[in-house]
């Protein structure tokens, strides 16, 4: 049964094969309703939803009731660009976005690097279940962690005061949060994300590494002229898929970890969503604000997959 | 046995330092939790450094946490919400998972679209919670269970390993003349258990971490899953209501105590059942990765 929308085939006729096929799938398009529902009320509703962004919206009058904001509706638009903390968080959104792309992201295929490099198999069982360990933990439990550790009296102090450092409570200095945002981060992340790579290397074939060996490479040279060529096209897809979050940071281990004190290096565009729309109702502006982020995000990710496309031939689409 | 030369024996022993020093970055920071939760509170109090056994023995914050009735009440509640959460995410997934593997049909193509499209765009925090209010959920178990039911990657891991299943097997369904609905049933899920197995892991493990929708949909204490409690008592730092048997004297010493034992209490199902299912969560990372 042929059955391709981009055919052409006229409306009346795809509707009767249509009628002909749930008669024959039946079970198929009675588990279709669940799917649909699920998505018309979860996903596709909020994205209606996203009309307040270009209105004055106000619970009792409802999305389509709210009257339409000023500036054709780009009000809320507008007036975010001019807002004070424009900058600021556009600026930490992408410094610890980017801060996770250069350390973060090589974090993982360099582990996995050195994980295939090890001989002994059970060596290697262990290094990955105790690096894939910490994955398991909650952010919620991975904060608290964060939060007694650079305490006065943590653990993280008492080891910088044991190399003659003052201590202090690192969760109230900005120049600080970044860093600890991305190396928690990375503690917690970076065996789980090395699995794809671990994948990715096993599936290289052994006899390029003999010729290599039989060409004199040492295990250094193997490992930047066949097992990184090898696993190029995973880095690549993994790469794209990161910049398209690009600008959309974890805001719960933020929110969990940030404080007034700490909002001019780790206050983001999804915190600021979070506190201007949940906190303080400003549901418009809010929505306005996350739209901006959720676009731009979009136009990194086709920006990113094409500039790969050209370079390397493997991209998403 | 092969030669190896000077400089990759150098080479393999420098790497293996280094993955020894990961292992004990990964691991010490747990060890040091679960160290201090059974140190004495003063002791914990007065020593500085890395900690590499308790010091002295005390189960006492452990006592405190235990009969701490907001403990119980949100584990339940996160037990709850884990269970039916679970269920559900798994119906809908399975669900979707077999319509998207069938072959030539017509809806397959709108719920490509919407699946593809919910991984790239999505309404938001804002309009998403407009939403859920908007269908009097708030303060419901449908607002925690609900909007997680279908994550993509989880429905495209099961689709590959559905669609992975030999052809000859539908062929003799059709044979057979069995129905779709037993064709699911009684051939494409008893073959698919390990996928299952890792998918019902997946959203159990996210229900089980997931805090933030709790926080904007409820406000009901006693509905609290863990997680939130959690941070009422770890980040917010408000430990008095475990410590009404303690003397004024040593509540900030034995508060200490506590909060290392509460993140033991609330970590330790997870501990426990890592090491069996570590290679089923690994398998599933494994056939994203295939067609992801």
């Amino acid at each position: 049964m042929k059955t391709n929308l981009n055919t052409r085939e006229p409306l009346g006729q795809w509707f009767l094969g249509l009628i002909k096929e749930i008669k024959n799938h039946k079970f198929i398009y009675i588990a279709a309703i669940p799917v649909l529902f699920y998505y018309a009320l979860f996903y596709i509703k909020p994205i209606y939803g996203l009309l307040i962004a270009f209105k004055d919206y106000s619970f009792v009058k409802g999305v389509m009731g709210s009257p339409w904001t000023d500036n054709f509706g780009f009000g809320h638009f507008v007036s975010f660009m001019s807002d004070p903390y424009f900058f600021r968080i556009l600026v930490n959104t992408l410094a610890i976005s980017c801060l996770g792309l250069i350390f973060d992201f090589p974090s993982a295929i360099i582990l996995a690097l050195l994980v295939n490099e090890v001989r002994s198999e059970k060596y290697k069982k262990v290094i990955q279940t105790c690096t894939y360990l910490p994955h398991f933990i909650s952010i919620m439990v991975l904060c608290s962690m964060i939060h007694t550790f650079v305490a006065k009296d943590g653990l993280v102090n008492d080891i910088i005061a044991f190399f003659g450092f003052e201590r202090s409570n690192m969760l109230v200095r900005p120049e600080l949060f970044r860093p600890i945002f991305i190396i928690s981060g990375i503690w917690q992340g970076v065996g789980w994300s090395s699995i794809i790579y671990l994948a990715a290397l096993s599936g290289i074939d052994v006899q390029l590494y003999e010729a290599a060996e039989i060409d004199g490479a040492s295990k250094i040279r193997q490992i930047f002229h066949v097992t990184l060529p090898g696993i190029l096209p995973t880095i690549t897809i993994m790469f794209i898929m990161r910049t398209g979050t690009l600008l959309s940071v974890g805001y719960e281990k933020i929110i969990l970890l940030y404080n007034e004190m700490t909002y001019q290096t780790a206050d983001v565009i999804s915190t600021f969503v979070y506190r201007q729309g949940l906190l303080n109702a400003n549901y418009s502006y809010s929505a306005a604000v996350g739209m901006f982020n959720a676009v731009v995000n979009l136009i990194v990710l086709a920006l990113a997959n094409k500039l790969c496309r050209r370079m390397s031939e493997t991209s998403l689409w | 046995m092969k030669r190896v030369s000077t400089g990759d024996k150098i080479f393999y022993i420098v790497n293996n330092i280094i993955l020894f020093l990961m292992i004990a970055v990964c691991v010490y920071p747990l060890l040091y939790v679960i160290f201090a939760s059974f140190s004495k509170p003063d002791k914990l109090m007065q020593f500085s450094g890395a900690l590499l056994y308790p010091l002295g023995f005390d189960t006492g914050a452990y006592k405190e946490v235990l009969s701490n009735s907001m403990v119980w009440t949100s584990y339940l509640n996160t037990i709850i919400y884990v269970v039916f959460g679970t269920l559900t995410a798994l119906i809908m997934t399975i669900l979707s998972a077999y319509i998207l593997s069938r072959r030539g049909i017509k809806i397959k193509k709108l719920l490509n679209v919407l699946l593809i499209s919910s991984m790239f765009f999505s309404g938001g925090m804002i309009p998403t919670y407009i939403t859920i209010k908007s269908y009097h959920m708030l303060n419901t178990i449908w607002a925690i269970i609900l909007p997680p039911a279908i994550s993509a990657m989880n429905v495209i891991v099961m689709r590959t390993s559905f669609a992975a299943l030999p052809p000859s097997l539908e062929e003799a369904a059709a044979i057979d003349g069995i129905s779709e609905y037993q064709f699911l049933v009684k051939m494409i899920l008893p073959l698919s258990k390990s996928v299952l197995a890792v998918i019902a892991l997946y959203y159990g493990v996210a229900l089980w971490n997931s805090w933030f929708s709790a926080a904007i949909y409820l406000d009901k204490r006693s509905m609290y899953p863990l997680q939130l409690y959690l941070r009422e008592v770890l980040i917010n730092s408000s430990t008095d209501s475990m410590t009404t048997g303690v003397a004024e004297g040593d509540k900030v010493a034995v508060s200490e105590t506590i909060k290392y034992a509460t993140i033991i209490v609330s970590t330790v199902p997870i501990l426990c059942v890592y090491p069996f299912l570590q290679k089923y969560f690994v398998k599933g990372v494994m056939v994203g990765s295939v067609k992801g």
